[in-house]
């Protein structure tokens, strides 16, 4: 039965695509509980010559949801994105589409579509034949094509520009006519390969709140690629940190953050205060790998006794580092080893900040926030 | 970068002495042509067409002209087809021997015309005559191929180095099939360098005369091998100097669109 529901559902998000949003959804708050697998990978690996890009990656993409893989350069995630496009096949372990294995197919047969990152339009033909190039290899009647591709053009924004050359753009135009150009096949599932990495910061935020906006009205899968963790805790519905050709964790932009799984997870995302060996095991207790994030550390007067839900660690402040809006308190703890305390300057101004350079305290944070993290492999 | 007044004047100089030695005596040669002495004296003794219109009624030269404008078009065909095979294949696919199938591609266009005649020579009067196939303009076309292949095989995988793969991918990624990516995004991509390619090839193959000796038969007679024939003979200078004016004006007309069209 889930298999058939499975079919069921992809069939109604491709007929009716992204424009008939309100038939979606009812279609989906009928299915109810079933969640929908839209991308499935077991046990992928991608070797180059002796080089293993991705190295055994299993992962479970649901319908519907905005996904992204979060990771530094040469960590596999664009490679893993190449693999479910079709641009490379997996040494071993399989890819499924909406439940159908789509390993060996080639790119053109799978319904999945890709937003480049350097674009790829193709400069010899004009903004409304990007678009409908799609279209036209599919043989789609031109009447249909015209207002399909308007229709595209006007989801994000570019109507008007449908006459001119790809060189007569910007960035972030370009970046939307590749967009528009992905989106006309209305697809299930859209791959973006770093699609913001080229716009200036201001452009970054404004096209991350608008992709964000097109994926829930047109409910498609979005497959992110980014190195930029903003990035992916802002817009992302879930995300997969990757290091080294592996998913060190998968799960929600909260979970990630907060409850990282390993030391590379902490350290990537956001940053982190690591406590192990014998300053673990003097101010919590046990030996081990532990994270505790800098905002969540509190800053007290020396002797001050910790609340009861608290760990407690007196110290001295090494060093202080004033950034606008917050100040960066560096402790040396009498326990040994150093961390970090973020503070907000809402009382104080900077040059208040700084005076305390030297003197004791206590740190404290509640127990829940230490995470304890598990050494990777 | 700044250059004093004697040193602009010296520079200058030495420009109009390169474009003199490379321009005069094409000029002489086109003046010649309009010349009513029979015998290149100089200065002209006066302007006829007595030359243009014995050249015009001159049938071994009709015969000489179709016969290259075949070759060359016959040999920018094969260089066409194969040399954007090979090209795609060297820059588009990884496979073994790669390197060293480009240098083989390349190395006639290097080796000295009289090597390739010779080796053709041999060649086709081994496999070919037995088979009943005899000199003639299949082989000239056969022996200018060998270096015509070079220069498209150059320009188009000049071409596709510089292009990103990502439009193929993106084609591919959009629905379209193999053949379909090729007609509506590569070959676009490349056809600038189709066009310089077959041009030049064009122009190789029209001028060739060492390769030709060795290869066309007793009955085939390309234009160079005709001038070349002719040069020698009693009264027939001047004739050639109108074939000469003659290609100065039709070479310059694809230099000069060439040009035009690269302009920005």
């Amino acid at each position: 039965m889930p298999g058939q529901m499975r079919t069921v559902a992809s069939t109604i998000t491709n007929e009716n695509g992204f424009y008939l949003v309100s038939g979606v959804s009812s279609a989906r708050r009928m299915l109810g509980i079933y969640v929908v697998m839209t991308v499935t990978l077991s046990g992928v690996s991608k070797k180059f010559g002796a080089v293993r890009a991705v190295d055994g990656v299993d992962l479970e993409i649901r319908s519907g949801e905005f996904f992204s893989m979060l990771g530094p350069s040469g960590s596999g995630k664009t490679t893993v994105l190449r693999l479910i496009a079709g641009f490379e096949e997996p040494t071993t372990g399989t890819v499924q589409l909406a439940g159908r294995d789509v390993t060996r197919l080639p790119p053109f047969d799978r319904d999945v579509n890709t937003v480049f990152q350097d674009y790829a339009l193709f400069p010899h033909l004009s903004v409304r034949q990007n678009v409908e190039y799609g279209l036209r290899v599919k043989r789609v009647a031109k009447a249909e094509r015209i207002s399909r591709a308007e229709q595209a053009l006007a989801t994000v924004h570019l109507e008007g520009f449908a006459n001119r050359s790809p060189a007569a753009l910007s960035g972030g135009q370009r970046q939307r006519v590749a967009l528009a150009r992905a989106l006309v096949n209305r697809p299930s599932v859209l791959l973006l390969d770093e699609p913001l990495g080229a716009l200036d910061l201001k452009l970054r935020l404004e096209m991350q709140s608008e992709l964000k906006q097109i994926q829930r009205e047109a409910r498609i899968t979005f497959v992110f690629v980014t190195h930029d963790q903003d990035e992916a805790l802002t817009m992302s519905d879930r995300v997969a940190v990757f290091n080294a050709g592996r998913i060190e964790q998968v799960g929600t932009p909260a979970e990630v953050y907060e409850r990282p799984a390993t030391p590379f997870v902490a350290g990537f995302v956001g940053t982190s205060n690591l406590v192990e060996g014998e300053t673990a095991a003097k101010i919590l207790g046990s030996h081990g790998s532990y994270s505790v994030r800098p905002e969540k550390i509190r800053i007290l007067p020396p002797g001050t006794a910790a609340r009861g839900d608290e760990v407690a660690a007196p110290g001295r402040i090494a060093d202080v580092v004033y950034a606008g809006a917050q100040t960066r308190f560096l402790v040396d703890l009498e326990a040994g080893g150093r961390l970090t305390a973020l503070r907000q300057n809402r009382d104080e101004d900077g040059d208040e900040a700084l005076r305390h350079r030297g003197a004791g305290v206590v740190l404290a944070w509640r127990r829940t926030h230490t995470v304890e993290l598990t050494q990777a492999n | 970068m700044h250059l004093n007044r004697r040193s602009r004047i010296a520079l200058r100089l030495a420009m109009a002495l390169g474009l003199a030695v490379l321009y005069v005596p094409l000029l002489v040669v086109l003046l010649n042509s309009f010349n009513a002495s029979r015998s290149f004296a100089w200065p002209p003794t006066g302007f006829s067409l007595r030359w243009w219109q014995a050249a015009w009624q001159e049938p071994g030269l009709r015969t000489a002209l179709w016969t290259s404008v075949r070759a060359g078009l016959g040999a920018t065909a094969v260089a066409l087809v194969l040399g954007t095979m090979a090209a795609f294949a060297a820059t588009r696919y990884r496979f073994f021997g790669r390197q060293a199938v480009s240098f083989l591609l390349i190395l006639p266009i290097a080796l000295p015309g009289i090597v390739t005649g010779i080796a053709l020579n041999a060649a086709f009067r081994t496999v070919l005559t037995p088979l009943g196939i005899g000199f003639g303009l299949f082989t000239v076309i056969v022996g200018h191929a060998t270096f015509c292949i070079v220069v498209v095989f150059n320009n188009v995988s000049a071409r596709l180095r510089r292009l990103p793969g990502s439009g193929e991918d993106a084609s591919a990624d959009l629905g379209a099939h193999t053949f379909q990516t090729f007609w509506y995004i590569t070959l676009p991509a490349v056809r600038g360098a189709l066009f310089a390619g077959a041009l030049l090839a064009f122009a190789l193959s029209f001028d060739e005369i060492v390769v030709t000796t060795f290869t066309a038969g007793p009955g085939t007679q390309t234009l160079p091998l005709w001038i070349f024939d002719n040069l020698a003979r009693p009264n027939q200078g001047p004739v050639v100097d109108v074939v000469a004016s003659a290609l100065i004006v039709l070479s310059a007309l694809p230099v000069w669109l060439a040009h035009r069209m690269s302009a920005p």
